[in-house]
């Protein structure tokens, strides 16, 4: 530890901590530009100049480590006088287009020159003029503004993974762009518009959209992928106008994909805002009274063993819980299911199904074996830290395919069955090296859950884990990675088949009316089966319904979320479904009353105070080994996942329908080398 | 000086020829393994030489792959440096010092030879596309003021009458000899003189 004095107050800080996080640590804010906590120290702004003792000079804090007994001034006239040069210029060069910058009034250099910023300007000269970059559809840049803190550039080279913004020309004549001005190929450079400190790049769908102040901002979870991201959603009226990132070092950092991002104008079309009916393959507007009688007769009808229900990848816990309610309490039909496919899921333990070495536990990792997954399309923010991890500590990284650009290098295995069994026969190189490594990690996708041999492959290779001493207090090195947000959260709740026959039930046609609760990517053979699609966009599972019930979207209505690690997570509600439709557990809550009976919750509370105690009630704890010898030699080929249009919400958004049409131009022409 | 825009006529592929990249690969060996892309500004240099003085974008994509980095890293050392054409030069690439030695002793008399012969404007080709001109800072020969610098070589103690010679010989697409045009070698002093003792204002 080492003892300083910032403006006269004595504090101990530890070694190798700089100048600006020691200020920091004693309670003083350095003004700052290039420097970002995430990201490599550039020191190429100077606004963070302090003053130094014994120094003639003041210092660019955010670069120098501090030492014992140095005495830091930072709210000095000397300081100050610096400062405010140091700004002139940054001015001099920015055009004060404020009125027409969509950064304005969240703008790190309007702030600034709050406290620093001159009245007047003394400069004469011709202000720069830089051309627009093109950067695809997501940043609109207007570079004129740019004051090369080249936060952007090291982002993408750092975080992203995918080096293509860059510097070019020297000094005044300094751009900021991308090779030749194509397209970022990464699921992460939205990111960049969070980290211009200026209007330099902004965002494209939100352009001259609202101004922040006039947004209502709502906490939430994201339900793009099972990660689980914090998010912020900026609401104007009913309509989502902006999503950004929430910190959560332990989940998203700071960080959160494009998908996450850009989907929310998704939530505006494509909705459903009345109940349908179809009749003779047309759908008629109908109102929620007569829906209800054309349900409650169907319900009347039908025997409770012809009664199935699918779960969607969207939907929030409450929602589940209710429709369990549902199908148990009065329906009394077993064949409620949350997955998608026959995929192996272990129900006994919770440490069966979740990603148990958790987000923060890659960063530790020495050792990381893909199987079955791309976590790059599947799980963006988490392939993202397996990043950090490799070049923390540089992790040895093995899939067993070829899964093209991870962000980081790894070394492809055979993608057979066969090359697991060796593993867990121990007869693979790769045994040796788990059984080397500290921390390693093995990444089930679902695409390796269902296989034939998953459960053999699942229960071997956790047998062997557990054996080397790899699954214990401390570390556990099984994990599965599933896609849905939903998923883990319909785990805890056990919305599984218990005789994992229902999916193949529905495809046999042999239920008569079937529930979808927002599910809309499983599809079968539809012949005389009357569909209930409950959900908030017209899409799929919409398209085969016979009565269609409106609910609301993710952000329209309070719900839990539990990520992959097992985290329960709160989306509170920022917007209010369209129309008549209804938050998801109203409508399950009125077709409970349609039996006659009393409704399943009295209100909101009551439904959240039973799944929390289901949920703890529920202990996962069994132990027992389920490994058998029953290995099919298969092939294992991760299915590409449709990444910009993997839920009802992102392809019902235009902007990602554009991002989708611009990566698969690019991969027809082949424009990369 | 302001940004350099690269080219609009490209050629399609850029590869280097077999000496080229046994001398790529001597340079490579220069840097410990795992930081081969510290060469790069080397071998945009030899790239250059090969293509008659510039870089077109398919030699820093090759370069780019051939070091595994990416297009932009090398595309900012490109467009950073002067001294990297991203232009056609022509095979004749002419750069004459004006800085202050040069230009006391005349050198903005070439540059006039060069606008006459060459080109009205710098940096542009001349009309048979061989040969392109351009003013350089101090190149260090002022002890041979004035000078111009063609490719490699240098073009010492020049007047008007042999610069245009030379001109005229390069458009002509023959290599004059370079060296200084009034017999002196390097810069040793004119008329065999060893010291300074005869001369009285010395």
């Amino acid at each position: 530890m080492l003892k300083v004095k910032v403006n006269d107050i004595d504090i101990e800080v530890e070694e190798g901590l700089t100048i600006l996080q020691a200020c920091e640590i004693a309670g003083f804010e350095i003004p700052r530009f290039c420097y970002h906590e995430k990201l490599s120290i550039a020191g190429n702004c100077r606004m963070c100049l302090v003053e130094i003792e014994k120094s003639k000079k003041p210092v660019a804090s955010c670069a120098m480590q501090v030492t014992e007994g140095m005495n830091i001034k930072t709210n000095t006239s000397f300081v100050e006088k610096a400062r405010k040069g140091v700004m002139e210029f940054l001015l001099a060069n920015h055009p004060l287009d404020c009125p027409v910058c969509d950064q304005g009034g969240e703008c790190d250099l309007q702030d600034q020159s709050m406290f620093y910023g001159i009245d007047k300007s003394r400069y004469k000269e011709n202000k720069r003029f830089v051309p627009e970059k093109y950067m695809g559809p997501l940043i609109k840049t207007q570079m004129t503004r740019c004051i090369h803190c080249t936060r952007c550039v090291r982002f993408v080279r750092e975080v992203a993974g995918v080096p293509e913004i860059g510097a070019i020309g020297r000094g005044e004549d300094m751009q900021i762009t991308t090779y030749l001005e194509k397209a970022m190929e990464s699921e992460l450079s939205a990111n960049v518009i969070d980290l211009c400190p200026v209007g330099a790049l902004t965002s494209k769908p939100y352009v001259f959209e609202a101004r922040p102040w006039e947004l209502k901002k709502t906490e939430s979870i994201d339900v793009m992928d099972a990660v689980g991201s914090n998010i912020r959603v900026d609401t104007y009226g009913w309509e989502v106008k902006r999503i950004l990132p929430k910190i959560n070092e332990e989940i998203n950092e700071e960080w959160i994909s494009d998908k996450t991002r850009y989907s929310c104008d998704g939530l505006k079309y494509q909705r459903l805002d009345t109940p349908y009916v179809k009749k003779e393959n047309k759908f008629k507007k109908v109102s929620w009274l007569e829906a209800f009688e054309i349900l409650k007769n169907k319900m009347n009808l039908t025997n409770p063993e012809k009664i199935a229900g699918l779960t969607g990848d969207l939907t929030n816990m409450e929602t589940l819980f209710a429709s369990k309610e549902l199908f148990s309490k009065i329906l009394k039909s077993k064949d409620l299911e949350s997955r998608e496919k026959n995929i192996y899921i272990n129900l006994s333990n919770r440490k069966n199904y979740l990603f148990n070495s958790e987000i923060k536990g890659i960063e530790k990792s020495d050792l990381i074996l893909l199987i079955g997954t791309n976590p790059r399309h599947e799980a963006t923010m988490l392939n993202a830290r397996i990043r950090k991890s490799f070049l923390k500590n540089n992790t040895e990284i093995f899939s067993l395919e070829d899964l093209g650009d991870l962000t980081y290098p790894y070394k492809i295995l055979t993608n057979t069955t066969e090359e697991v069994k060796k593993i867990i026969e121990n007869n693979s190189e790769i045994s040796n090296k788990v059984k080397n490594a500290k921390y390693p990690m093995v990444i089930f996708g679902e695409t390796a859950l269902n296989l034939s041999s998953s459960k053999y492959m699942f229960e071997g290779l956790k047998k062997f884990l557990t054996k080397n001493n790899k699954i214990n207090e401390e570390w556990n090195a099984i994990n599965v990675l599933p896609l849905n947000a939903s998923a883990i959260g319909s785990y805890d709740l056990d919305i599984v088949c218990k005789t994992n026959d229902t999916l193949e039930k529905i495809k046999n046609n042999f239920f008569e009316l079937i529930f979808l609760f927002g599910q809309d990517n499983f599809s079968f053979n539809k012949k005389n089966e009357f569909i209930v699609y409950i959900g908030s966009h017209g899409d799929k599972g919409a398209e085969m319904a016979d009565l269609v019930l409106p609910g609301a979207a993710f952000t329209e209505q309070d719900g839990s979320f539990t990520n992959l690690e097992g985290k329960l997570q709160r989306a509170f509600k920022a917007s209010y479904p369209p129309g008549e439709a209804k938050e998801d557990w109203v409508i399950i809550n009125e077709i409970s009353k349609l039996t006659g009976k009393e409704s399943l919750f009295k209100d909101k509370n009551e439904l959240s105070n039973a799944m929390n105690s289901y949920i703890s009630s529920n202990k996962k704890n069994d132990n027992s080994n389920l490994f058998k010898e029953d290995f099919i030699k298969e092939k294992i080929s991760t299915l590409p996942i449709d990444y910009y249009h993997s839920n009802v919400i992102a392809r019902s958004s235009k902007t990602m329908n554009e991002c989708r049409s611009i990566r698969t131009r690019l991969k027809k022409t082949g424009t990369e080398g | 000086m302001s940004i350099k825009k690269v080219s609009k006529d490209q050629p399609d592929k850029f590869k280097f020829n077999n000496q080229n990249l046994n001398l790529a690969n001597k340079i490579i060996l220069n840097y410990p393994s795992g930081k081969k892309k510290s060469a790069v500004m080397a071998l945009l240099y030899i790239a250059q030489k090969q293509n008659d003085n510039w870089i077109p974008l398919a030699a820093m994509k090759y370069i780019a792959k051939f070091l595994d980095i990416s297009y932009i890293n090398v595309y900012e050392v490109a467009t950073f440096y002067s001294m990297y054409n991203l232009k056609p030069v022509g095979k004749y690439y002419v750069q004459i010092c004006t800085t202050t030695p040069c230009m006391i002793r005349g050198a903005y008399k070439l540059v006039d030879i060069c606008k006459k012969n060459i080109s009205e404007k710098e940096n542009e080709l001349s009309s048979n596309k061989n040969c392109s001109w351009t003013e350089v800072e101090c190149l260090g020969a002022c002890i041979s003021a004035p000078m111009a610098q063609i490719n490699d070589d240098y073009y010492e103690d020049l007047n008007m009458k042999q610069f245009e010679n030379i001109i005229k010989d390069i458009l002509k697409d023959k290599k004059p000899k370079p060296g200084s045009y009034r017999g002196r070698l390097n810069s040793e002093p004119e008329k065999n003189r060893k010291t300074l003792l005869e001369n009285k204002n010395a």
